[in-house]
């Protein structure tokens, strides 16, 4: 059972946003969630953006610059890479935490350990 | 072998870019840097943004990391207080102490306080550190009138900084008879005094304090001529003291008036010793400014490893940042008649003064002064530093300066030599400018910024750095559109006619047909926008919800915290006693906060993201809709009373507004745009303020369009007059269809029409002659777009699929977000404040 110990099942995949976000609770903390269909790799990262603290990563747009793919926070369009966390608005705010996620049977997984 | 170690005493602007050079050069050095005050270096020329919500950290200079990265050993709160030269230690307040190779005193200044009886009482500033403006703004919660000593650079700005914390009543106090008595003349000080006047500063020349009196809190002030000014605070800001205690108490010399004594070096008496910004006094002169400390910091970390350079003075032309008024000096700035020509060009109702000194010959520009316009400033000084021969008619530089573009400004950059310093604060040069664009291949002025660090400093020089790199691409051939970004290889309006002619229905259709890669935050609400515009359709459909902002993925605002606005429409701002009510039920239900707008509706914050559909719900049942707060689309349309209650009142203005609001609602534009409908000429609808007006006149109406107010506020132009109710709207629909399909993004309508060719006459034979043969395909169009308006909310609540994603966790849709904090304010509700970092 070691398997489920360290996964979190996050939802189904259909309850999952296309090209967007969702939010998942994992206990006391908040987990961003991406499913970026295009490319069809799925992140996950945590929810609270570390320019002014707000819960909403899960709620921006994602996209990429040259590959690298990226979600923009909505609140001040800060930018931050869904594969290392890194800020890349160049006035840095400190990276993010980053987690990985698979997908088994239909179910989103995202792991509770960050990257 | 062991490396040479270096301590820098005071981690202020100087010293950080001391290190960040030095470490540049060479990995030789250990290098232990002191700081007195709690925080990393941070950015004191922009202390002042810290009153409008910047943050210390963004003020910070590096990031809380990059002293490690760079294997710098980093004390703060912990001051130098002893130097033992023969050994070479320094003692630091914690009661240690260190070995230097080589001392570098970057200890700066402090704020000079003259010796005025009550300095000392509660109440009375300084202006210097985030401490400073900390105790500042605190104070100022219970202050209602205050002072500032000293009418200079930084005075003014301190002062400023009061008016807007709330300080009803700010004076200045200024010992000399004029402004800014080192960069300005009397004339220009005149001026300068009439514009800050218009800002509700009140100033006093001429007047010199000989006593701050009240018990233990400052209450008034007391001057030489027997008057007296009650005050409830006071900010000195009377000039600037060199940190030179330390140096001083360890035999290193000092000037007479203070500031360590450097030479071309930066070296004091002591060849282990240098001092660098405002604590080094060069050749009799203390630099107050940044440019001029770096140039020191760079000419020091230059000659540590073995480089040869050498400061010989620098250039004090300044720019003043106060918001909403130019104030320039550069070069010789007082040279008077008989040892130049002057020209002075005065206009008293737009409050401009320039006056620029020419050489005798009529061939050089030796120096000058700017007030109320400083567009020229950054040519000007270019002029005068790189020598530049002048024009035969050299007023041309003054009167010319408006003109912009490819003027005097465009053929002046071609002039400058390769040399020429563009960005002092980092040392830029043109060429290294024209450089990065040419082989480094800059498109952007970030990738500028990036490569030569131009623009980072004060930032002053960024104008001009963009008209060079506009200037290198034209030399180049380059055809330089706007593209949207990396994504698009199109201008917005190649890509709605693409969009339009291809009818493509959602934003992964068009990033597939003309698009690259993913997409971004850029051209996803962008494509959105033009989508809306051209179809209308609900823009949560199709997958098109993940292509918009956050506010219009959610159908509203998302405010400070993490919560949302809702603002249903009030069509002219008219509202039934019964429609009162459900505004007011619905807001006590779910906990949200009421206010009346600026755009005569009410407005209900902090709702959760969950109750958003239920609310809305019930706003919809008892007649309302959404008023599209959130998106770039139709706002308000506001009203007077007009004719059916104003004894002056022409025509029935609300009835019109209402008309013209339900008209255009829920269409989407590059921009919010914004209306209004006043029943006569007294305009208490502020008709003119709007992206189109409408006027009441005896005979009909006036239509005046491109208004705005905003952070730039400009009166919107008449466009026709006399209309009837009919053909006033056929106008509009041509103004409005014209607009969309040509304004850049995120243009409002008065931007839009200050960089079209021809002006206000053009876009007249437009709408009203159809001189581009348009006019019938937008009235269709615009047509087709009324037709198919719905309301978005309607449709979003009856929609199961898309009011599942109005939830805040997709593994528990029932709960809130836990995280946002509300707190009580008179009565009601607000968020609390962003958590500090
Ligand atoms: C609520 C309101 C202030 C109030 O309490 O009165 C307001 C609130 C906001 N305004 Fe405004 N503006 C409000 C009237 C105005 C007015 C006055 C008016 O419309 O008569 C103006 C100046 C007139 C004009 O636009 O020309 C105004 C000029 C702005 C601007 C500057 C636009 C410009 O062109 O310079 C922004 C920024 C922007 O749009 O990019 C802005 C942006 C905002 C935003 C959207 C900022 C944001 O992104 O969160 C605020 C949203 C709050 C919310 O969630 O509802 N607001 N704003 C007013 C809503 C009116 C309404 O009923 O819809
Ligand atoms: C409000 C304001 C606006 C300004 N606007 C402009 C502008 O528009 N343009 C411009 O060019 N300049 C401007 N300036 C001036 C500019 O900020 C200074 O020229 C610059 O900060 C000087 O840098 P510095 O490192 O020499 O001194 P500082 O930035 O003052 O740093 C010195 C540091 O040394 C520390 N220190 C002192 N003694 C010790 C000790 N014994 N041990 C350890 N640490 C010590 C101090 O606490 C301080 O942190 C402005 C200044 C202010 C206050
Ligand atoms: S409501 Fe408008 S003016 Fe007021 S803080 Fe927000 S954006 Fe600024
Ligand atoms: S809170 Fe995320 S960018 Fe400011």
């Amino acid at each position: 059972m070691t398997e489920t110990s360290n996964w979190l099942a996050a939802c189904r995949v259909e309850d999952a946003v296309e090209n967007g976000g969702v939010c998942v609770k994992n206990g006391e903390e908040q987990i961003a969630l991406f499913y970026f269909k295009r490319r069809n790799e799925w992140f996950a990262t945590q929810n609270e953006c570390p320019h002014r603290k707000q819960m909403a990563l899960s709620r921006g747009m994602i996209g990429s610059t040259t590959d690298e793919p990226k979600v923009a926070c909505p609140f001040h369009k800060k930018t931050f890479s869904l594969h290392t966390g890194e800020c890349l608005s160049g006035d840095e705010c400190g990276a993010i935490k980053t987690y990985p996620v698979k997908i088994d049977n239909g179910v989103v997984y995202i792991g509770k350990y960050p990257k | 072998m062991k490396k040479a170690q270096i301590i820098v005493i005071g981690n202020g602007m100087v010293g950080y870019k001391f290190c960040e050079k030095l470490k540049s050069k060479s990995e030789s050095f250990d290098l232990i840097v002191f700081g007195e005050e709690c925080r990393r270096a941070y950015d004191r020329v922009h202390l002042s943004e810290y009153f409008n919500g910047k943050t210390a950290e963004d003020l910070s200079l590096s990031t809380a990391t990059w002293y490690e990265e760079q294997n710098i050993t980093l004390f703060l709160s912990n001051p130098i207080v002893k130097i033992d030269r023969d050994f070479k230690m320094v003692y630091a307040a914690d009661g240690l102490s260190y070995a230097y190779d080589y001392l570098v005193f970057a200890t700066g200044s402090a704020a000079f306080v003259p010796t005025i009886p009550g300095v000392e009482k509660d109440g009375v500033f300084v202006y210097r550190t985030i401490e400073d403006l900390e105790l500042i703004s605190e104070f100022a919660k219970k202050a209602k009138t205050g002072a500032v000593i000293g009418g200079g650079l930084l005075g003014l700005e301190a002062a400023k900084a009061l008016i807007d914390l709330g300080i009803e009543q700010t004076h200045i106090i200024e010992f000399a008879p004029r402004l800014m008595p080192r960069q300005i003349d009397p004339a220009g000080s005149e001026m300068l005094k009439s514009k800050l006047a218009d800002l509700g500063l009140k100033i006093h020349l001429n007047k010199n304090t000989t006593s701050i009196e009240g018990e233990e809190k400052i209450i008034a002030m007391q001057f030489s001529d027997d008057t007296k000014l009650e005050v409830d605070m006071l900010v000195i800001s009377a000039g600037i003291k060199p940190r030179d205690e330390l140096a001083k108490a360890c035999g290193i010399e000092v000037g007479p008036r203070g500031g360590i004594l450097v030479n071309e070096k930066m070296q004091t008496n002591d060849p282990s010793v240098f001092a660098i910004g405002e604590c080094a006094l060069y050749d009799g002169m203390i630099y107050g400014l940044i440019a001029p400390g770096y140039e020191m910091a760079e000419v020091l970390a230059a000659n540590l490893c073995e480089g040869n350079k050498e400061f010989t003075g620098f250039d004090m032309s300044t720019k003043l940042k106060l918001i909403g008024i130019d104030v320039a000096s550069f070069g010789d700035n007082f040279i008077d008649e008989p040892d130049c020509r002057t020209i002075i060009f005065e206009n008293k109702h737009k409050g401009i003064y320039s006056r620029i000194n020419v050489s005798n010959d009529g061939q050089h520009l030796l120096g000058g002064i700017l007030i109320g316009d400083a567009t020229a400033y950054n040519m000007l000084l270019q002029t005068v530093n790189n020598k530049i021969v002048l024009p035969e008619n050299p007023e041309e530089l003054i009167f010319g300066s408006r003109s912009g573009g490819d003027g005097v400004e465009g053929a002046g950059i071609v002039s400058l030599p390769d040399s020429a310093l563009i960005c002092s604060c980092e040392g830029v040069s043109k060429g290294d400018i024209c450089g990065a664009v040419t082989n480094l291949n800059c498109e952007n002025l970030d990738d500028i910024k990036k490569c030569t660090k131009a623009g980072t400093g004060c930032g002053g020089c960024i104008p001009m750095v963009k008209d060079l790199m506009v200037h290198t691409f034209k030399s180049q051939g380059k055809y330089i559109k706007n593209v949207i970004c990396e994504h698009f290889n199109y201008s917005r309006q190649e890509l709605f006619d693409l969009i339009h002619i291809h009818e493509l229905k959602s934003y992964d259709e068009v990033l597939n047909e003309f698009g690259k890669n993913d997409g971004c935050e850029v051209c996803k609400p962008l494509v959105s926008s033009l989508l809306a515009s051209l179809w209308n359709e609900m823009i949560l459909k199709k997958g098109n919800d993940v292509a918009q902002d956050s506010n219009d993925r959610f159908l509203a605002n998302i405010q400070k915290g993490g919560s949302y606005s809702v603002v249903p429409r009030v069509p002219g701002g008219e509202i039934t006693p019964d429609k009162l009510i459900i505004i007011g039920e619905v807001a006590k239900k779910y906990n949200l906060y009421t206010k009346i707008t600026g755009g005569q509706r009410i407005d209900m914050f902090g709702a959760h993201l969950n109750d958003l559909p239920v609310i809305w719900e019930e706003l919809i049942a008892a007649g309302f809709e959404s008023g599209h707060a959130y998106g770039k689309g139709l706002r308000t349309v506001k009203s007077c009373v007009g004719s059916t209650w104003c004894r002056f009142g022409l025509h029935d203005s609300v009835s019109y507004a209402i008309r013209i609001e339900e008209r255009y609602r829920g269409i989407r534009a590059p921009h919010k745009f914004k209306s209004a409908v006043s029943g006569c000429i007294r305009e208490c609808a502020e008709a003119q303020s709007k992206d189109f007006g409408i006027i009441a006149t005896e005979k009909g109406w006036n239509l005046y369009v491109c208004g705005n107010g905003g952070s730039k506020p400009q009166h919107a132009l008449l466009l026709a007059t006399d209309l009837d109710s009919e053909t006033c709207i056929k106008y509009i629909d041509r103004f409005l269809m014209f607009y969309i399909r040509t304004a850049d993004p995120l243009t409002r309508t008065a931007t839009w029409l200050n960089k079209m060719e021809g002006g206000i006459d053009y876009l007249r034979n437009v709408v009203i002659n159809d001189s581009l043969g348009m006019a019938a395909q937008w009235e269709q169009e615009i047509e087709n777009l009324i037709s198919s308006y719905k309301c978005e909310w309607k449709e979003a609540v009856e929609n199961p699929a898309i009011r599942k994603r109005f939830s805040h966790f997709v593994n528990a849709p029932e709960e809130k977000d836990p995280t946002i904090e509300f707190v009580d304010m008179r009565g009601q509700k607000r968020v609390a404040e962003w958590k500090t970092v």
